[in-house]
């Protein structure tokens, strides 16, 4: 079970909306570390992937300017009650995380 | 005739990209790990327009009332901006997101296959009071909204 994704996903009117957080300091590159005076490097996801029984839904690319633990909602036509989301992110060091969870 | 209007976006997305290389070969940009899919020129450009070009493929957009950028008129904390896009076109295929006066622009760029909705939330943060923009891809064509946001403490740096 992933550590670092929530997510929830409701289907009503047969349109799916998935809900997501991420936990991720998601640095920017240009903060100073207030003690060393030195840039704290940049760590931040890239590319978030979202399938519905897997059929890719949404397929994002992100910055460095997205905010620290993110949050992520948008809709698909389709899916019911028991059908499998599953959320997978990666960042520009190479960490990635996924989870799996049912719609409800 | 549709074919003609796809080959000169991908023409004025290749020139767009070109001139960022020119600027990478400049030493404007630092280069750094390349991921294959990650549209890394469009992130790390600096000017709104390339930005836009080298995301969308092409720095020219129609304003469009039919987009709607949902975010608050002041934000007290500009590391958290929330921010909803909704688009009432046909035919989406990208949703673009950038903050017009961020060190770089580009916030991110969402990809929806057909069957997903044109309307997707998230946070951002903001340096400073700026426009968000939604560059919006439907039809092989580019849209574009914006909308102030004045931010009161900035979000960057700190």
């Amino acid at each position: 079970m992933s550590k670092s994704i929530k997510i929830r996903a409701k289907a009503k009117n047969g349109i799916t909306t998935v809900k997501s957080l991420i936990s991720h300091p998601m640095e920017t590159g240009f903060r100073k570390n207030k003690k060393t005076g030195k840039l704290i490097p940049a760590h931040f996801i890239q590319e978030v992937v979202c399938k519905h029984n897997g059929k890719v839904v949404l397929n994002c690319e992100w910055g460095a300017s997205i905010s620290k633990n993110p949050y992520l909602a948008f809709k698909f036509k389709g899916g019911k009650k028991g059908d499998t989301i599953e959320l997978s992110w990666k960042d520009n060091k190479g960490q990635s995380d996924s989870i799996s969870t049912k719609v409800r | 005739m549709k074919f003609d209007t796809k080959r000169r976006v991908f023409l004025k997305g290749s020139v767009a990209a070109t001139s960022v290389g020119v600027a990478l070969g400049a030493g404007l940009l630092t280069p750094g790990a390349v991921l294959a899919a990650w549209n890394k020129s469009a992130f790390e450009a600096k000017a709104i327009d390339k930005a836009i070009g080298a995301a969308a493929g092409s720095p020219t957009t129609t304003p469009s009332d039919k987009i709607t950028i949902k975010a608050p008129d002041i934000a007290e904390n500009g590391a958290v901006v929330p921010v909803s896009i909704k688009a009432g076109l046909d035919g989406v295929t990208s949703i673009a997101l950038l903050v017009e006066k961020n060190a770089n622009p580009l916030s991110a760029i969402f990809h929806l296959p057909e069957g997903t909705l044109p309307e997707v939330s998230t946070r951002v943060k903001m340096g400073k009071t700026s426009d968000v923009i939604a560059v919006v891809k439907a039809g092989g064509k580019l849209y574009s909204a914006r909308k102030g946001v004045k931010v009161t403490i900035g979000g960057c740096g700190g």
